[in-house]
């Protein structure tokens, strides 16, 4: 009964932050703040990852192919695949509802701890208007992480396949083309869009509806990336059931 | 003037104020006191449109809260300010920022205007060499003078104050007392204090609710809460020994 509440309260929530806007010169500030916090923010750590992870893809699809009829185009196959497919959005996703969604519930669940939501309400101002709005639209910048993920991934698998003497830039080239169907990255970023929407919407839920003090904070945000992490997964689950076995 | 009438807010079946009635005057400083889990916060809440009341109505200048459109709600908060416990100051804004807050949100003032008002309340709270500093940066006192310069830079019609100088120490927490009462008349606003801090009562106390279990169960002046009768009251206002010396020094005084 607890969950469904907590749905319904979600969706409230939800309703409630595209309702009463704030003035929008103050939006607008508010808005590229976010887009550095969530987004820029999140390059670094997003490039690190995906380069080795890339990488290693390449190294263990190589170690793996023991029969000679396989071609070694296969190591840039499974690279772009592997990266594309699933290492990009989904597992680039759950790495950001630690890294991004602990900072929303983090951030958003010490302004309600110190009062600032409640005076934010004295004052008239929508609080989740003002807090949770401009980390959608700054969320809409998702995609363009993913990207970044999407090329170095296939970078990364390309440096150690080749560099690694595990095939060579042709063969991997050739094996990055080879079946390419372009309905599979309009998969990648419709669930990369939907995917952007869970990390900005439940960790500021989490955070925005905590009781407690500091102690609870640090709890929310963990709860915040369970549930993140849950619902990724469930959706991702529903989108490619939905996108790809038809 | 603020006019509660039969009040009563309960959260999950549970009743925590149980039908309040007092008026709060313009242009003094009126005090909630009751110890703590007496129902002050929950109704200084209500007083601020943060909870709505179960039964019961408020009228702020004859404008009852709960018969006004949502629009005219925020209109009206527009007139409260609020100095919170922790001073609830943002984080990622300067002491200059947070003050000129409101202002940015509800006025179309240009930024150079809005940075006069502003110096004009920093000013005020007799702040000095802050404007540019952070709230973590600032003391506790100092974060309070910018919490109540905030609340008072849009020049506000009610002014709502929650545990003011909890947190201070007795000389600051008198400075912090004094200026709410020197604004309130200056700025000829209806001041709602909630305390538990008998100094307070003392400095700036014009009129006093007493609550106790959500009932209110006294009202009246700082002289005459030394000298009802008032089994809880007194049990309230004497269970420093300070304040035992006080009363004995008014008897003596009486008797004479």
């Amino acid at each position: 009964m607890n969950y469904v509440g907590n749905v319904g309260q979600y969706f409230m929530m939800l309703k409630g932050t595209f309702i009463k806007p704030t003035k929008a010169s103050v939006l607008r500030q508010l808005i590229l703040k976010e887009i550095d916090d969530l987004i820029i923010d999140s390059l670094g750590i997003v490039a690190f990852i995906s380069f080795f992870v890339g990488g290693v893809v390449a190294i263990q699809t190589a170690l793996n192919m023991d029969n000679p009829l396989i071609p070694e185009s296969l190591i840039g196959f499974a690279a772009r695949q592997s990266i594309i497919l699933e290492f990009a959005p989904t597992f680039i996703s759950i790495i950001m509802a630690g890294k991004v969604g602990s900072f929303i519930t983090s951030s958003i669940g010490t302004m309600r701890v110190t009062e600032q939501i409640d005076a934010l309400e004295v004052m008239g101002i929508n609080s989740l208007n003002y807090l949770v709005f401009p980390k959608i639209i700054a969320m809409l910048f998702y995609p363009f992480v993913i990207v970044i993920a999407m090329f170095l991934g296939v970078l990364g698998g390309y440096v150690a396949g080749v560099y690694g003497g595990f095939t060579s830039g042709q063969n991997f080239i050739a094996g990055l083309q080879d079946d390419f169907i372009p309905f599979q990255l309009a998969y990648a970023f419709i669930k990369t869009f939907i995917f952007a929407m869970l990390l900005a919407t439940i960790p500021a839920y989490q955070g925005y509806y905590m009781r407690g003090g500091a102690l609870e904070v640090g709890k929310a945000s963990t709860t915040s990336f369970v549930w993140t992490s849950v619902a990724i997964i469930i959706a991702n689950y529903i989108i490619t059931q939905l996108l790809l076995t038809s | 003037m603020i006019e509660v009438q039969d009040l009563k807010k309960g959260f999950d079946g549970e009743m925590i104020l149980k039908g309040i009635s007092t008026t709060f005057e313009k242009g003094k400083t009126n005090l909630i006191i009751g110890q703590s889990g007496s129902g002050k916060t929950v109704f200084l809440k209500c007083l601020l449109g943060l909870f709505r009341p179960t039964e019961g109505s408020i009228r702020y200048d004859g404008q009852a809260y709960s018969s006004l459109s949502s629009e005219d709600q925020r209109e009206l908060r527009e007139q409260m300010g609020m100095v919170f416990q922790g001073s609830a100051l943002f984080d990622s804004m300067t002491v200059e920022e947070n003050i000129m807050f409101p202002l940015r949100m509800f006025t179309k003032m240009r930024r150079a205007e809005r940075r006069e008002r502003a110096n004009e309340a920093i000013k005020r709270v007799n702040l000095t060499d802050a404007n540019n500093k952070l709230p973590s940066e600032i003391s506790g006192g100092m974060q309070k003078r910018v919490a109540i310069a905030r609340a008072i830079v849009n020049k506000p019609k009610y002014l709502f104050c929650d545990e003011p100088n909890s947190g201070l120490d007795p000389k600051t927490a008198t400075v912090v007392d004094n200026l709410i009462q020197e604004i309130t008349r200056e700025y000829e606003i209806t001041t709602v204090i909630n305390t538990h801090d008998m100094n307070s009562v003392m400095e700036i106390g014009e009129k006093i609710v007493f609550l106790q279990k959500g009932q209110l169960a006294w009202e009246g002046t700082k002289d005459e809460i030394f000298k009802t009768d008032h089994e809880d009251v007194t049990d309230f206002v004497y269970s420093s020994n300070l304040f035992k010396e006080v009363r004995s020094a008014l008897n003596k005084k009486d008797s004479r």
